[in-house]
């Protein structure tokens, strides 16, 4: 049976490269794959958990500052944490309430994708381009191949 | 005048320039004086002038789902305050009873599951678990493990207030409502027989919330009342009369006696009342009210300032609860900074018998949905978000591009305030040199009562939480902490 997959993109796409997580999300979107779910936010919020536990494999998208380029892929784990106010969450928290309340624990990835210039500007640079399409082209290969072998 | 507490200018000027600051979404400076004690601190957030270059340019009916972008926990306060400030320009001044009605139960829906996300997830560890419970236990996990029922109650009534959005804004995140002189829909009867399921288990559930505040209220009653607090001035917007209204009404300012300084000022009259003044050292302006001047000027927004500000409030449940919340200020105004989470409790009760009220009232099914007039230069809308009172102000050309605008968020409004919060528990928690955990635990806890908003921040990788730093007399640097 194939897997449940999500892919959350997260960030302001009025903040030039901060729009890296939406772009990806929008894209994997369009493609209407089968058992494929995207959506974009501008940041995380508590009841993403409730979505997060719907899926088997969960994919966190968001623009890194600093890094590797064009991207890196970390595995999450569930991590506990409290912050100063509720516009920051962290992945893995996330994942924590969706264990710790739904009972269910996905796999779930952070695709960090590089970039430059967080101006206000509604646009990537070219630079960010570049790297949101080899990340698209990554996720989308790991995706087609999760679905092909019915595993992660 | 308000407080012993001396926020003064500072013995140097601090520059603050894109090498120099720093990479976290907040930052907190305690600046000792040559005696080594707590002169001031300040809390400063990074990255937050310039939002309004988001909106110069565009065509005015545009700007109400253009500016969801500045706040990613409460977008929908944003596109109701530009939406409402753009009905001005379109010449509206009354909409039909389904666009208002409409635009409200979005509002209080919004209120409702904003809130519950402060109260749950960032306050209820705090109380519930104490302050100085290990931050591995100290999370809203924590809470869940502890409190089964109080997780049920967090992920509920917060996707709740999600749905409110989605059936008024056709969808959950990015909704859209607000169109120049009313709204693009009604609420659909499924929509409203599926919430109307629910509404009474939200507002219960509210209820238990607040018993659970009180609990911890009556074990704790110094703390609570001496916590990061001070006497202050409060403003927001109520009713015409004097009820909570937290999507119209006009200005009313009571100073820490809760005499009025204002009341009754029109959105219109905002610069008759109001000063923003720009420091060099923030990001953030510094509004305060024009009659008192700068230093005596500033004020408090936000539920705190909602209940400190309204004659009443007209459902009964929260009627109730503000009764007994205000028998606390003893004929004044309740200045305890942990209040602002009674206080909020209280709103989200008001919110959820707001929405069981506007569930039950067919106007919300007419057809009658816009209005027009005839076209303006300038609207000013404001609307009490989550964080408190927020203004839109926009001018408009005759093609209709919006070529100036200035808003004013709740953050901005909280700004002193903040900074006095921060500095009390650095006068009272700060021994010697050392940032210590308990003392960065207690600012954090500080700050959370206000919940500032990051408006259009990034939130990408990379960058720190919170950073706290203690200075010496000279401005150079003795200790630095990074919450991770």
């Amino acid at each position: 049976m194939n897997p449940r997959i999500l892919v959350l993109g997260y960030g302001n796409p009025g903040r030039q490269d901060d729009g890296l997580g939406p772009a990806v999300a929008t894209a994997i979107a369009i493609q209407e794959w089968p058992n494929v779910t995207a959506y974009d936010n501008y940041q995380l919020n508590i009841e993403d958990a409730l979505d997060v536990a719907d899926h088997d494999v969960v994919w966190f998208v968001d623009a890194a500052r600093t890094g590797p380029a064009p991207y890196f892929v970390s595995c999450l784990s569930p991590a506990l944490g409290i912050e100063f106010t509720s516009h920051l969450v962290r992945p893995e928290v996330i994942l924590a309430i969706a264990r710790q309340y739904c009972g269910r624990s996905p796999t779930a990835f952070l695709l960090g994708i590089r970039g430059y210039e967080f101006d206000f500007l509604e646009e990537l640079t070219a630079g960010a381009m570049e790297n949101m399409e080899a990340a698209f082209a990554m996720i989308s290969e790991r995706i087609r191949g999760a679905q092909t072998a019915g595993e992660t | 005048m308000m407080s012993d507490l001396q926020i003064s200018a500072g013995p140097r000027k601090i520059v603050i320039d894109p090498v120099t600051r720093v990479e976290g979404h907040g930052k907190v400076t305690i600046r000792l004086n040559e005696a080594g004690e707590v002169e001031q601190a300040r809390f400063h957030i990074v990255e937050f002038r310039g939002f309004e270059r988001f909106i110069q340019g565009r065509m005015f009916w545009e700007v109400p789902v253009i500016v969801q972008r500045l706040c990613g926990i409460c977008p929908v306060s944003h596109h109701l305050g530009a939406g409402k400030a753009m009905d001005v320009v379109a010449g509206v001044d009354k909409l039909t009873p389904t666009a208002e009605k409409m635009r409200r139960l979005m509002h209080y829906g919004q209120v409702l599951q904003s809130n519950a996300l402060n109260f749950f997830h960032l306050a209820s560890p705090d109380l519930l678990l104490g302050f100085e419970a290990p931050v591995a236990q100290r999370n809203i996990i924590g809470v869940i493990e502890a409190f089964p029922e109080v997780g049920k109650w967090a992920i509920f009534i917060r996707k709740f207030g999600q749905q409110v959005i989605a059936a008024t804004g056709g969808r959950r995140i990015h909704p859209r409502l607000c169109v120049p002189g009313g709204v693009n829909q009604n609420l659909a009867v499924e929509h409203r027989d599926a919430l109307r399921k629910d509404i009474d288990r939200i507002i219960q559930w509210c209820c238990d919330a607040l018993v659970l505040y009180k609990s911890f209220v009556s074990s704790h009653e110094e703390l609570h009342q001496t916590f990061a607090s001070f006497p202050s001035s409060y403003m927001s917007i109520v009713g015409t009369d004097g009820a909570m209204d937290l999507y119209d009404g006009a200005l009313r300012a009571i100073d820490e006696r809760g005499t009025p300084i204002f009341e009754g000022a029109e959105p219109v009259q905002y610069c008759d009342y109001l000063v923003e003044e720009v420091r060099s050292w923030s990001y953030m302006k510094f509004p305060h009210i024009r009659s008192l001047g700068r230093e005596n000027g500033w004020y408090r927004v936000g539920p705190l300032a909602q209940l400190n500000c309204c004659a009443f409030i007209g459902t009964p449940l929260a009627e109730a609860a503000r009764k007994d919340f205000m028998a606390q200020g003893h004929g004044g105004p309740v200045h305890a900074t942990l209040a602002y989470h009674w206080a909020r409790v209280i709103c989200m009760i008001h919110c959820a018998e707001v929405v069981k009220e506007l569930l039950f009232d067919d106007d919300l099914q007419g057809n009658d949905l816009v209005v027009s007039g005839e076209r303006r230069p300038e609207g000013i809308s404001i609307v009490e978000a989550p964080r408190g009172t927020l203004l839109h102000h926009y001018t408009v050309d005759d093609n209709g591009q919006v070529t100036g605008a200035n808003l004013i968020v709740s953050t901005t409004n909280n700004n002193e305030a903040m900074n006095r919060s921060v500095t009390k528990v650095a006068m009272d928690d700060l021994s010697g040199h050392e940032i210590t955990e308990g003392l960065l635990n207690h600012i954090e806890v500080a700050i959370r009562a206000y919940d500032p908003c990051l408006s259009c921040a990034t939130h990408a990788l990379g960058q720190m939480p919170l950073v706290v730093t203690l200075e010496d007399a000279d401005g150079s640097v003795i200790a630095t902490r990074v919450k991770e």
